[in-house]
Order: structure tokens, then C-alpha cells, then sequence
């Protein structure tokens, strides 16, 4: 076994030097009752080279890029990656290291981690960003447990138009502790209505997701202004952040903490998993945050270096009084992103936004053109909802076959929107890509 | 005296990345613009990010010379107690890039993803075969994640069973995610102290355990890398008053073929593949935290779950009595690729792997015994637990002896915890360091106590040869400065 550096003579020594006469008797406390009889019944070892086979015959299996084309987004986005980050993200000296505890060996970790924490924070208009949490659902989880924390009430608000499934993640969270959530419809616009609100007086919490679900973009500012009206915060979710580089980040709209997936800048989808949780508060509520942080100091001959910082909110010094069991954030995904958007820079991450704007736009409009509904009319970001006609299913089907999937059936979801369908729309389609999706639903 | 293996080599000073660049230039090839322009109301749009532009050049520049600045498994030995940093096959970072893995969309039909479904059912198929559990969940993204997963899952079962219980038994060797995650579900940690053993005896246990007590946190062996030799008459005192054993199975590592931690009691527990199944720690993650129970918590697991029909897989949300959802999709599938592969490449020989970790961390427990304190002189498991005690003369701590070993060329073992031994020096080796590298290791401490006698001073201007000294932590709490 090529990771087992042992030689027969190497045990026997060490087994002489503990003064044991085999392998079994270094399991000598284990009382016999407790040890296992039979062995482990696993398929036999395989060489690098059959490892090889066996994983790309089930990888080949799944529809991808670019014979595939995959028209949803609905939390998880493909764009275009530049193999410089790939590349920079295989550097074993971050694969292979640990959470950065000893920090005179881990200034690569530190302050790369303390670049994210920063651009993520001017990304999202906000004033501090943690190191990264797992992922947008439990993201928003950790922000309602704040609010929670931070107001001592009882209550939270949902949109409807956060992603189904993180509100599923966030009733499985807040299931144990009693508190009570309420959710908003939405209106004609494709917006969460706001007018419909039952009450906030008991309210620790309004979250909304800007884009949200059907990609719409929301007026944040209207909700913070009911949110702070009430002495509630506003937490603004998000499954696409780059649509920050072109329109108003929640910050600058008075949210209180910004939060979400931010696998779409620079990570690979991988099933919906390792993502990014992004995360950021204002600074007032910095000692009530969850995860890690890196803070900027001073070693001991005046040279600048990077520590984790605010440890006495943790678990590791806290207990059960701690902000949250958060132990590990996403760190290579964190730095990946990093990385990402300092490729992209100020200039190139607007423009891109922007073409992921006028794409989805463009294919918005020759929908519209060859006769499919778009119901919701406000403004969107890189994803929408058209309304297919009845029986399009069998269409649908007849597509995959032809390696097209046209977008996401909102129908498990919102039982209301039969034939309705979630369309995602990035710089990795061409505009002949889209013609041909017009083409195909058409016929 | 040991030459150390730590030398110093040229590594450049950095600044950070907005303080270079220059607007106009850019790292990334921006696709051709097929389409017009289409309006955008002025009232959402906005300014845009205030990021440094640079190039492709400028980015790798940057993060290379970063990257010189970590230390890793790569370089070297890292014995992280309880962190269990064995070596990262390489050809699993490739296999979790293919394109199939990596670009797959969560939410595709399941008959155009049947290959990331078979992966993650033979996976939990393995899973529950090594740990002797009956059934698996992938969903949990790291080890407190799955902790915290576990206490859903143990509130679910007992207000099934329609009790309401509000306490939590926790030893006091227990890592500070236990008491944190049983927290979160509302549960009160009651603390057990172990005896003099370094264990748990069934006295202490039997004394608090009643029917409010909703079950107890065990991690086996237990952060003293001790095996927790009583847990078959624990697991009877819980059950017998109602309650549920939640095993922390971040120490897996030392018994995998060794013991079935479902027939000794346990009725859920999670692992680490970060840990036991060698997926790279990446500075802190992604990892996963699978859980694993027995059949009568089953029902409880999240949804969706991967079920097989026919030859084929699918996603199945009709699970009535499920917790709901821990994760937005399914868990971190790029970590159950590698996790996956590792299993494939041992083979049953995952049990020999144990074998090695333990004699490793007996071996070292035997050769630095009487140099340092070894405050439960038993044979230990993966891990071993050594003190500061007889440096204590010099005014040397533990805290210096840590630093003092980057000089040497290692990473320091995990210090001051477990929080039960004063100036805890935590050692765990794993299977994959050879027998020379642990002498070296050995030797390494071994000069470093002749130093603590000799020279201290060595010992508290130590570290010597790192990117700094060591850092102000107490300014960094006091005035945080977390953006620039």
C-alpha cells in the first residue's frame, strides 16, 4: 500500500521498542466483547489505474458542459472558471494545511483568508465578512440564530422567494427551539409582498433573497425600512453575488447581515457541493457573529501578520454558550473565490455581470417573441420564469434526449406555477446556444 | 543534537492584493460579447465592487508567494492531535475534477446524474459497513455539522416517542463542539468527569443519568487517546433509562476493522472524511461529516435520500418522519469523491491503517515518556497526551516547546487541549509517517526538553525561521481590524 510507509522489519522494531509482541496487543484495553470478529467486508483494493476506470465510467455518465446544455441555476451556476485559479488552488502548501491555529506557520492561509473577508465585505457593501460558513442555506440558518441571539425575540419573516431549499434547511434548524416563522407571499411583480406582512412586533427578523428565487430583483431598501421600523434586522440572502457587481449591493440598502451561496464565483458546482457560505454583518454585531475570523496584528518586532481572532465567541473556548458549533469554515472554496475575483478585478467582474445581465435578457426577449409568457415583468438577473404551454413536459423530455435541459419545473415547489419553468442564462451560452433553445422549445 | 530539518530559504514579502494592480488590467478572458446592450433602470443599478485590477501574472505571483508562506502535509509531518492529518492521495484531487463530478448541476433528473448518485449510495453503503451502523447520511458538511445533525435527530426520536428531554450527558474531555451543538437543539450539557483512568466509569454516568437526560456525547477513543473500555455498560445505563448514545467518531482512525461501534452500544454517530478518510483539510475546509445511526433512527435522517430501484438511482423525498434538510443540496459531494476513492484504493486494508496510526502514537508515547509528562501512562490509541509538567523548573511552556518545533521543521502537535491535562501537548502521527520521520520527530522533542534545561531562551524567541515571530493575538482581539 503505497500510503503506508511501513516495512515488516519497521513494525517489528517499534512493536520491540513498546515492548508488544504483535499488532493485536496494541488493542489490549479494547475489552474483547467490544472487538470486531469478522473483517471488513469491502471490495478489494484497487490500483491507481483501475481507480481511474472505475471513476471515469460513472463520471462519464453525467450530463455536463459543454455536451450538455444545462439551463438551471436555481443556487447553483456554471460560469467560466480561468485554469490560473485551478491552478493556484492545487498548491498543496493550502491543500494540505489545517485550520491556520499556529499562525507563524500559516500566513499564506491568513491572509488569504483576510482578502476574502475583504472583498466579500465590498462586494456586499458590507462592513465585515466572516471566513466563510458551509454554505448559502445554512448561511441564512446562522443568520436567523443571530437575529435570534441579537433581539432576544421569538419570530422570524421569510420570503416565499428564498430558495425552497434553504427554507427547508431553516425550519430543520430552527425546528427544536420553538420560534415561530411566518412567510410572505409573492406579488404579481415576482416580488415578495411586502403589504401582506401579519405583524412584527415580536419580530427578531425579516429575510429576504435579492435576486431571489425567480431572479428578480427586490427593493431592499423598502424592506429595511419595515424591518428597522419594527426593531427587527433585515437579512438579505443571495444565490448569485456576482449580480452585485452590477446592481446595488444589500449593504448600501440597509441590511443589517448579507449572506449566501457564493459558489458562483469561481467554484465548481460538484453536485450542489463543497460550496461557499458567505457571510457579513455590520460592525456593531461583529461579537454575535458566527464563524471564524482573521484579524490583522502585530509579531513581535513590529512586522504585520494575520491571526484568527474573537476566539471567545467559539466553541472551543465557550462551549455551549458559544455563537454557533461552527468549527471549520469553507476555507479553500473562500480562496478560491478570492482568487476568482481578483482575476476578474473591479472592472472585468462589472463587465461580466453585465453580460450575464444581457444574455438573460436577450434570451428573455426572443421567448417573449416566438409566443412563451414571461409572468413576472420587474427587472431579473441572470435567471427568469416563462410559462411553457400545456403538455410541454413531453418537449421537455424529448430535449433532454437532444442534451438540452430548458430550465428547472417550478411545479414541486409552487404548486401554482404548473408549466412554469426557472431558465438560468451565464456567459458560458452563446447566443447561438440560445437561438437553439428557442428553436427546440418552439417545435 | 539533531540538525534541525528546518531551514530558511527565500521567500518574498507580499502586500496585500489592493495594494497592487492597476485599473485596466485583468486576469481573466472575458468571452466575446454576442448580443446587444439591454437597458437597466438606474434606480437598482449600482457602483460595482472596489476591486484592484490585475493580471493573470500579478494573481499567480501573489498567491505562489502566499502559498510559500503555509506549511502543509506535503512539507512535512503535522501531528495534530485529534485532527488526524494523514497524507492526501493526489490522484483523488483529479478524480473529483473530472468533468462529471465537478460540473454536475444538483438539481439535473436523476437518470442524467446516475453517476454522482451510485457514488454517494456505495459510499454510505462502505461507511455504515466500516463503522457497523445500519444506515448513513451524507448531508452534514463537516464533523459539527454532523454533531449537530446527531442532536436533531436524538430531539426528533424522543418527541416521537413523545417525551421532551432537556439535558445532554458531556464528558469533560469532550471537544467544544459537543456541548455547542447540543446547545443549538436546546439541549442543557451536563459534564462527567472521567476517573483517574482517563475514561468514563459507569458510576459517574449511572449518578446523572435519568429521564430528562435525552442521551450521552461519547467520543471513542476519547481525546486522551484513550479507548473508552466501559462504554458496553454506559450505552446499558443510557438505554435503560431512555436515552440515546451519540458517538464523535472523530477518531475513527484508530479502529476501523477493529471495533463495530454498532454492536457496543452506540446508536449514532458521525464521522469525518476529512479526517479517517484522508480528503485534504484545505486550511481549514470543506470537509464532510457524514452521520451514521442505527436502524431506529433511520426515519429520522435527512431528505432527500439516495435509494436504488432497479439498477438505477434516484432521490427519494418520502421520508414522513425526516428532520428536513441540514445542507441546500446533498452535502459536499466534491469531499465524498475523494473520501470514496481512498476507500477504494485500501480496500480492507483500512484496518491495517489503523494498526499503524496506533502503534505510530505508542511508539512515540514510549520514546518521549520520561522527557515529557505523560500524565495517563496506558497504552493509548492514535494519540497520545503529553504535558509540560517537567519543563514547569524552566518557565518553559507548552505554548514554547510548540513554537520551538517549527524550528525543527514540524508542525506542533494540538496544545492545550484536551482542556483536563494543564499544558496538554497533544500528539497524533497517523499511519502514513514513516518510522524515520518519527524518530526525527522524537529527536527533535527530545533536544528541545536539553534546550528547555540549556538555552530557554531559544525555546521563548522561538519561532526563529517562519514568515514572523510570534503575533500580538491580544491587540488582534482588542482592536479588530478584519477588512482592509
Amino acid at each position: 500500500m503505497r500510503f503506508l510507509p511501513h516495512t515488516d522489519e519497521d513494525v517489528a522494531s517499534m512493536l520491540r521498542a513498546v515492548g508488544l509482541k504483535d499488532m493485536d496487543s496494541l488493542f489490549s484495553t479494547i475489552p474483547s466483547d467490544c472487538r470486531r470478529k469478522e473483517d471488513l467486508n469491502l471490495p478489494e483494493a484497487l490500483s491507481e489505474w483501475e481507480l481511474t476506470d472505475r471513476m471515469n465510467k460513472l463520471a462519464s455518465s453525467v450530463a455536463v458542459f459543454p455536451e450538455h446544455r444545462v439551463f438551471i441555476g436555481a443556487g447553483s451556476y456554471e460560469h467560466f472558471i480561468p485554469e490560473s485559479v485551478f491552478h493556484l488552488l492545487s498548491r498543496s502548501e493550502f491543500v494540505t494545511s489545517y485550520t491556520p491555529y499556529q499562525p507563524e506557520m500559516s500566513q499564506g492561509t491568513l491572509q488569504a483568508i483576510y482578502e476574502y473577508q475583504t472583498l466579500a465585505a465590498r462586494l456586499l457593501g458590507m462592513d465585515v465578512a466572516n471566513a466563510s460558513l458551509y454554505d448559502g442555506a445554512t448561511a441564512l440558518a446562522e443568520a436567523l440564530l443571530m437575529a435570534l441571539r441579537i433581539t432576544k425575540k421569538k419570530k422570524v419573516v421569510l420570503s416565499s422567494l428564498i430558495h425552497p431549499l434553504y427554507r427547508r434547511v431553516v425550519r430543520t434548524y430552527l425546528g427544536p427551539s420553538g420560534v415561530a416563522i411566518e412567510e410572505l407571499p409573492y406579488g404579481k411583480d415576482g416580488k415578495t409582498d411586502l403589504s401582506s406582512i401579519d405583524g412584527m412586533e415580536d419580530c427578531a427578523a425579516l429575510a429576504i433573497q435579492s435576486p431571489n428565487f425567480f431572479g428578480s430583483i427586490e427593493n431592499l431598501r423598502e424592506a429595511a425600512e419595515l424591518a428597522h421600523g419594527n426593531k427587527a434586522l433585515l437579512i438579505t440572502a443571495f444565490t448569485e453575488p456576482l449580480a452585485y457587481a452590477l446592481i446595488k449591493n444589500p449593504g448600501g440598502e440597509g441590511a443589517d447581515i448579507a449572506c449566501g451561496e457564493a459558489q458562483s464565483l469561481g467554484i465548481p458546482r460538484s453536485f450542489g457541493g463543497p460550496g461557499l457560505g458567505m457571510f457579513a454583518a455590520s460592525t456593531k454585531h461583529v461579537r454575535n457573529m458566527p464563524g471564524r475570523l482573521v484579524g490583522k496584528t502585530l509579531d513581535r518586532d513590529g512586522k504585520p501578520g494575520f491571526v484568527l481572532t474573537l476566539a471567545t465567541r467559539e466553541q472551543h473556548i465557550r462551549r455551549e454558550k458559544a455563537t454557533s458549533n461552527i468549527c471549520t469554515n469553507n476555507s479553500l472554496c473562500a480562496l478560491a473565490s478570492t482568487m476568482y475575483m481578483a482575476s476578474l478585478g473591479g472592472t472585468g467582474i462589472r463587465e461580466l455581470a453585465r453580460l450575464n445581465y444581457d444574455k438573460s435578457e436577450y434570451l428573455k426577449g426572443q421567448l417573449k417573441r416566438a409566443g412563451f409568457p414571461i409572468p413576472f415583468t420587474g427587472p431579473t438577473f441572470n435567471e427568469f420564469i416563462v410559462e411553457f404551454p400545456e403538455g410541454f413536459e413531453s418537449t421537455y423530455k424529448q430535449l433532454l434526449k437532444q442534451k438540452i435541459v430548458a430550465g428547472l419545473p417550478l411545479a414541486p415547489w409552487y404548486p401554482e406555477l404548473y408549466n412554469h419553468y426557472l431558465l438560468c442564462v451565464t456567459e458560458t451560452a452563446s447566443k447561438d446556444d440560445l437561438d437553439a433553445l428557442v428553436r427546440e422549445v418552439k417545435s | 543534537m539533531m540538525k534541525p530539518l528546518g531551514a530558511t530559504g527565500l521567500i518574498m514579502n507580499e502586500p496585500l492584493l489592493w495594494e497592487g494592480g492597476k485599473k485596466g488590467r485583468r486576469g481573466f478572458s472575458m468571452p466575446a460579447r454576442d448580443v446587444e446592450s439591454f437597458p437597466l433602470k438606474s434606480d437598482i443599478l449600482g457602483e460595482g465592487p472596489d476591486f484592484p485590477d490585475l493580471s493573470e501574472v500579478d494573481v499567480i505571483r501573489h498567491y505562489t508567494r502566499l502559498s510559500q508562506w503555509n506549511f502543509g502535509i506535503d512539507a512535512g509531518m503535522y501531528p495534530l492531535g485529534s485532527c488526524t492529518m494523514k497524507y492526501n492521495p493526489k490522484i483523488n484531487e483529479k478524480l473529483a475534477a473530472l468533468p462529471g463530478f465537478a460540473s454536475a448541476h444538483p438539481l439535473l433528473p436523476p437518470l442524467l446524474s446516475q453517476g454522482t448518485l451510485e457514488l454517494m449510495f456505495d459510499l454510505e453503503n462502505y461507511l455504515a459497513e466500516i463503522t457497523g451502523m445500519d444506515a448513513v447520511t451524507l448531508q452534514p458538511a463537516a464533523g459539527a455539522h454532523g454533531e449537530l445533525t446527531g442532536m436533531l435527530l436524538i430531539h426528533a426520536y424522543h418527541k416521537e416517542q413523545g417525551s421532551s428531554r432537556s439535558k445532554i450527558i458531556v464528558p469533560d474531555t469532550a471537544h467544544g463542539t459537543n456541548p455547542a451543538s447540543a446547545a443549538l437543539c436546546g439541549f442543557r450539557p451536563v459534564p462527567v468527569k472521567s476517573n483517574e483512568k482517563g475514561v468514563l466509569s459507569p458510576e459517574a454516568v449511572r449518578e446523572i443519568m435519568d429521564e430528562e437526560t435525552a442521551g450521552i456525547m461519547i467520543t471513542n477513543p476519547n481525546t486522551l487517546g484513550l479507548f473508552e473500555e466501559n462504554i458496553v455498560e454506559i450505552a446499558k445505563i443510557v438505554h435503560a433509562k431512555g436515552g440515546l448514545v451519540y458517538g464523535d467518531g472523530a477518531n475513527m482512525n484508530a479502529i476501523m476493522g477493529i471495533v463495530d461501534m454498532g454492536k457496543i452500544g452506540f446508536d449514532i454517530m458521525h464521522l469525518n472524511l476529512h479526517k479517517t478518510f484522508s480528503t485534504p483539510h484545505g486550511g481549514g475546509g470543506p470537509g464532510s461529516g457524514p452521520l451514521c445511526v442505527k436502524s431506529h433512527l433511520e426515519p429520522f435522517l435527512p431528505a432527500p435520500r439516495v435509494i436504488e430501484k432497479k439498477g438505477k438511482f434516484f432521490l427519494s423525498d418520502e421520508f414522513p418522519h425526516s428532520i428536513g434538510k441540514v445542507h441546500a443540496f446533498y452535502g459536499n459531494f466534491g469531499v465524498m469523491v475523494k473520501a470514496y476513492s481512498y476507500i477504494r484504493t485500501m480496500g480492507p486494508s483500512l484496518k491495517r491503517a489503523s494498526q499503524l496510526a496506533v502503534l505510530n502514537a505508542n511508539y512515540i508515547k514510549e520514546t518521549l515518556k520520561g522527557t515529557y509528562d505523560l500524565p495517563y501512562d496506558r497504552p493509548c490509541m492514535h494519540e497520545c497526551v503529553f504535558s509540560d509538567r517537567l519543563q514547569e523548573p524552566q518557565k518553559v511552556t507548552t505554548l514554547d516547546i510548540a513554537k520551538r518545533l517549527m524550528d525543527y521543521g514540524f508542525h506542533p502537535p494540538t496544545i492545550y487541549f484536551p482542556l483536563v491535562v494543564h499544558g496538554a501537548i497533544m500528539i497524533e502521527p497517523t499511519e502514513t509517517e514513516s518510522k524515520e520521520d518519527i524518530d526525527r520527530f522524537v529527536e527533535a522533542l527530545k533536544t528541545i526538553a536539553k534546550e528547555a534545561e540549556e538555552t530557554p531562551e531559544l525555546l521563548l524567541k522561538a519561532p526563529r525561521n517562519c514568515k514572523v515571530t510570534r503575533l500580538d493575538e491580544t491587540m488582534a482581539a482588542r482592536k479588530p481590524c478584519l477588512a482592509g
